[in-house]
């Protein structure tokens, strides 16, 4: 039986997603986990667009991909003696964050898969943009605007700290 | 089987585990930052998945759309003190800083 895109779709994209975020884990290399997490946000962002949320999938994209990941890529370099190629970075707690994480997940992921979820699968408007504006200045008007302050705080802070 | 609610849910979880496992392995603090983005990452695909598959309207993707925005200060706030400790005491291995004055 020929599977159908969507189930195909889903599987590239999380196949993406989480062997990059493995390789982002494991590599030795800041720089390297840096340019991963790039790829795990892109397929994060494509799972986004299968759950149909195409809003969310855009600003996953400008604010990850061109906020956070710059952010984080900044850090490294301000850092790092990068001529001293003193990029690497060592690990600590290997067996007990294998066993714990591995224990963690094992459960995390029986408890999910064997859960009996109620789904109600109905089709959503596939624009979100409009709904979640609305619902932006109505119903979680107060939340965006304490989200606003917390935004320029939170930059203000950063900047005075940075800057000191 | 055709992909449903429970294929999201797993792709999170195991997410989740990989960056509580950079979290918890990692030496430099801008590692431990980039497991921190990873989980936070997971949470949102629970989010909107939960959002789409139940009945729930649209509060999943605004509650994710508050994560990002909270993400995006976090991470600035976060490198801001990267950076400053990197001046103090001229290292980021979260194994080293172990004194709070310099």
């Amino acid at each position: 039986m020929i599977m159908n895109y969507y189930d195909l779709i889903f599987y590239l994209f999380a196949a993406v997603t989480l062997l990059s975020a493995l390789m982002v884990v494991t590599n030795r290399n800041i720089v390297h986990s840096a340019f991963y997490l790039l790829f795990t946000f892109f397929g994060v962002a494509g799972l986004y667009v299968l759950l149909a949320a195409d809003f969310i999938a855009i600003v996953q994209l400008i604010v990850y991909v061109g906020g956070i990941l710059i952010l984080l890529l900044f850090g490294v370099m301000l850092t790092n003696k990068i001529t001293n190629v003193e990029i690497k970075t060592g690990t600590i707690n290997l067996v007990p964050a294998v066993i714990g994480v591995g224990l963690f997940a094992g459960a995390l992921l029986a408890a999910v898969v064997n859960a009996p979820w109620k789904i109600n699968n109905t089709e959503q408007a596939f624009p979100t943009t409009k709904i979640l504006g609305t619902l932006l200045i109505q119903e979680y008007l107060l939340i965006f605007e304490l989200l606003g302050i917390v935004l320029l705080i939170a930059l203000i802070g950063a900047a005075s700290i940075a800057r000191k | 089987m055709t992909v449903g609610l429970t294929h999201f849910l797993v792709v999170s979880t195991l997410l989740f585990s990989m960056g509580l496992y950079a979290i918890i392995t990692r030496k430099n603090a801008v590692m431990v930052l980039m497991g921190i983005e990873l989980v936070l990452n997971s949470a949102n695909i629970n989010f909107v998945a939960f959002s789409r598959f139940g009945n729930f309207g649209y509060s999943g993707h605004l509650v994710a759309l508050f994560v990002i925005v909270l993400a995006a200060a976090e991470a600035a706030i976060a490198l801001a003190i990267v950076l400053n400790i990197y001046k103090n005491m001229s290292t980021v291995n979260v194994d080293e800083i172990d004194n709070l004055r310099e």
